[in-house]
């Protein structure tokens, strides 16, 4: 099916080619280094995003094949992987115990910092920010570019930390010391963690510039009538993104600094009381705390899911709208829960260390504002649902998605409310189930919003369709297969299955899950697969996807769409647009949709 | 909904800043609320691990040294070195002022007196520093007793050189954006321009530093 079918309907044909790709010829001349590499067009900057993060995610992705081999078959051996990967990390074709912690180590962090963080709000904020509010570009192109390369520069760290001789950090996606502090400790410990530490650090100067620069864009280059109660929630959820990462970050800086002195200036700021094992000695350190770092961490790291999440929320509620045909439902409320959110965000940290040993009466704080947040997340579920009710719904592949979106943050939503729990977390803490309630909430469903950003606003970014047959096959697998993956964890939590384990083969009483863990991975293996053929969608798309013939292919109402096909740098050509309206007025006085730039008449009903 | 705000209002209806300031000096206040939160964990990761220690070594017995003057003298070398840091701030509000006048001269002259206060306080602190190296404080070792006479852990000089020596970073990188302004007010750039309004954004940077300096002293010096 094609696209103007599924927007359209059978009975509209647009044939003549709105504007030209090369209209923008009086700009000075672009070279191939300053058009493609070191850019300072917001547009092409969110493609490097894109781009880098696609390729990161196929490396985030391919780890989680692999240890997943070693969770699904843990009697078996892959000779395979050891002509792959050498004799020690998998001898004899079997995921050795040091392996198999690298790996989910940086499963984790390629997935939350440079998938779906630079990957997810990085390419969105800027391609979105400037095409939505009607700006010519970012406040400052400079500052941006140096964004996209100080992650460029972490990516390349963290990818040369795969390739030291005592392999990459693996201490965890979160590095809590000890562990982490001390290179005696393990091999994971030592130049990797610090190459973590140093790609890391980067990845937050990059998140600076590019936080930095999407507020002050936000709020000071607004074209002329676009107030901020005009805004597309998109801009909305990217603005209050944008300042989570601000304020959050640093302070996950500072305690990478306190961690950096502990491994090599002799400090104890999170070491005390310390034997270790693998050398016979105790240690000198006294007076630190290793639950510092964890409230530093989780500073940043409950903010983090946010920063993650609240992208995805705002392409959401906007593709949703545009492909219902209907108003967004509760605007007002929309904004008031993001920033119920944003708020929250910052007062909930301590809810991922309730068995650290924290004063349980300090918990029980942690547990009610934690359960606050179900509130502003509830109002925001259930506008969803009234804006595609009853609404003239077009099953396109990014609405799709956006509804794939709404299904799994309601499901891990759900179980968020479980483990907010002090007394339920005792129990659940270190089991299966948290794999699964965060993979549900954060993981899959900000890639559902990434998806489907990906698949609304491809059109805008290089002129050209995705494959609907691929992408509605891509859709489907990838919801049928991530509720087949990760519904059956929480089973495996509830009775007890420990996380991060290398095998669970041991205990008799989890011998019941082979067959299902075996089953996880075959899914896991088909999913990734599927993954595998976006790529190639994507890619593919780029150079021979089918071209787009009219600048607003959705029928859409925000200002992206009033600029030329193939924008140049400077997006629109004439006078930038002015807006005379919200972005939603789909399906109004027996309008199908009234584009922002439309001024208000007198005869127009009133909302 | 769109309409719960007037279309006329008059600042924030778009094609302006809302709050009247340029792109770049909004960005400088932003960032000095990340970099505030930098310095907050520093600190409060300080107090959570001196208040979760039996005891502490008293500020007074440790910083008493004067150069030139030998021991005896609590608190008097800060004391100089924080005049000197808040005496900078105030000539670099002399050089913003006289930027708002498009008086190059006295940017010039306002600009050095701040460079020459900046690297003062550097100085000042390589001193103490050194100082105390001689005694034995560094990173991981901790020569000075607690208030009670009985052996304290490092982390008193574990804080004092990180969050000191995080500080002065800040303060050597003013010094380093301040002679970048001062260059560039040599050369005339924001005669051509017409405005001064990158003194006032390194002001903003300086003013912090000075704020930050206010805590870190209070913190390790006074309690």
């Amino acid at each position: 099916m094609s696209n103007e079918a599924t927007v359209h309907g059978h009975s509209e044909v647009t044939t003549h080619e709105v504007h030209h790709d090369d209209h923008h010829g009086h700009h000075h001349q672009d070279t191939f280094i300053t058009k493609y590499i070191f850019s300072q067009d917001h547009k092409m900057i969110g493609k490097q995003f894109l781009i880098t993060g696609i390729v990161w995610a196929i490396i985030g992705g391919l780890f989680s094949v692999l240890f997943r081999l070693q969770l699904g078959f843990p009697d078996q051996s892959f000779p395979i992987l050891e002509d792959l990967l050498g004799s020690k990390w998998a001898a004899g074709g079997k995921i050795q115990p040091e392996f198999y912690y690298a790996l989910v180590t940086m499963h984790g962090t390629v997935l939350v910092f440079f998938v779906l963080t630079a990957g997810l709000s990085g390419t969105f904020a800027n391609l979105l920010i400037p095409l939505q509010i009607g700006a010519r570009d970012m406040a400052s192109p400079f500052m941006n570019m140096l964004s996209y390369w100080f992650f460029f520069l972490a990516s390349i760290v963290m990818i040369s930390s795969l390739f030291v001789q005592t392999g990459p950090a693996s201490g965890g996606w979160t590095s809590y010391p000890p562990l982490s502090a001390l290179g005696d400790a393990s091999e994971g410990s030592k130049a990797g963690m610090d190459l973590w530490l140093v790609s890391m650090a980067l990845f937050v100067v990059s998140s600076l510039l590019g936080g930095l620069n999407y507020i002050a864009t936000i709020l000071n280059m607004r074209t002329k009538g676009m107030t901020m109660t005009r805004l597309p929630l998109t801009i909305w959820a990217l603005f209050f993104t944008a300042v989570l990462g601000v304020l959050s970050f640093p302070v996950l800086f500072s305690g990478f600094i306190l961690l950096l002195f502990d491994r090599h200036a002799g400090t104890s700021f999170y070491l005390s009381d310390i034997f270790l094992a693998s050398t016979q000695k105790p240690l000198p350190n006294e007076g630190g705390s290793a639950i510092l770092y964890q409230h530093l961490f989780w500073f940043l790291g409950h903010p983090e899911v946010y920063i993650i999440l609240l992208p995805a929320m705002g392409m959401a509620s906007e593709i949703l709208s545009t492909n219902s045909r209907k108003p967004i439902f509760g605007y007002m409320a929309m904004i008031a829960s993001l920033f119920a959110i944003c708020v929250l965000a910052f007062l909930v940290w301590a809810h991922h260390m309730f068995v650290t040993g924290l004063n349980p009466f300090l918990g029980s704080f942690f547990v009610l504002l934690t359960l606050l947040i179900a509130v502003p997340s509830a109002i925001k579920v259930f506008n969803w649902l009234t804006t595609i009710w009853r609404g003239n719904i077009r099953f396109t592949p990014g609405m799709l998605f956006a509804l794939g979106f709404i299904s799994m943050f309601i499901s891990g939503g759900l179980t968020g409310i479980f483990l907010g729990n002090s007394t339920l977390d005792i129990h659940l803490h270190d089991t299966m189930f948290v794999i699964a309630h965060f993979h549900i909430v954060m993981g899959v469903a900000s890639f559902f919003g990434m998806f489907a950003g990906v698949y609304h606003w491809f059109p805008k970014m290089f002129g050209r369709y995705l494959n609907n047959t691929l992408a509605y096959i891509h859709f489907w697998i990838t919801l049928v297969g991530a509720y087949l993956i990760f519904w059956p964890m929480h089973y495996e939590g509830l009775a007890g299955m420990p996380r991060r384990y290398l095998d669970v083969s041991g205990w008799v009483s989890f011998n019941q899950f082979d067959g299902l863990n075996r089953f996880i991975s075959i899914v896991s293996i088909i999913v990734f697969a599927v993954q595998l053929l976006f790529v190639f969608n994507f890619f593919y798309s780029i150079f021979k996807g089918r071209r787009v013939k009219t600048p607003n292919p959705w029928g859409s109402n925000t200002l992206e769409w009033t600029t030329p096909i193939n924008p140049g740098h400077g997006n629109w050509e004439g006078e930038i647009p002015e807006v005379h309206r919200w972005a939603y007025d789909y399906g109004k006085d027996g309008r199908d949709f009234i584009p922002q730039t439309e001024p208000v008449s007198a005869t127009e009903s009133k909302h | 909904m769109a309409q719960a705000v007037p279309a006329e209002q008059k600042w924030w209806s778009g094609g302006k800043s809302p709050f009247n300031v340029e792109y770049g000096k909004l960005m400088m206040w932003y960032f000095l609320m990340s970099d505030a939160f930098t310095f907050g964990a520093f600190l409060i990761s300080y107090g959570t691990i001196r208040f979760s220690s039996n005891n502490w070594p008293d500020p007074n017995e440790v910083f008493q040294s004067f150069p030139g003057l030998g021991s005896g003298y609590p608190l008097a070398f800060v004391s100089l070195m924080t005049f000197i840091l808040i005496i900078s701030s105030v000539t670099m509000v002399l050089a913003v002022q006289a930027g708002h006048a498009m008086d190059k001269k006295s940017v010039i002259k306002y600009l050095i007196w701040t460079i020459i206060g900046g690297l003062a306080f550097l100085s000042c602190q390589a001193w103490e520093w050194t100082h105390l190296h001689h005694e034995g404080a560094w990173w991981g070792s901790n020569p000075f007793l607690n208030m009670d006479g009985t052996k304290a852990s490092t982390n008193f000089t574990n804080f004092f050189f990180t969050i000191t020596g995080f500080h002065g970073f800040h303060v050597f990188s003013g010094v380093i954006i301040n002679i970048i302004m001062l260059i560039m007010t040599i050369n005339d750039v924001f005669e051509r321009r017409g405005h001064y309004l990158m003194i006032e954004k390194a002001g903003l940077y300086w003013h912090f530093v000075d704020l930050v300096w206010v805590f870190v002293f209070t913190c390790f010096y006074l309690i």
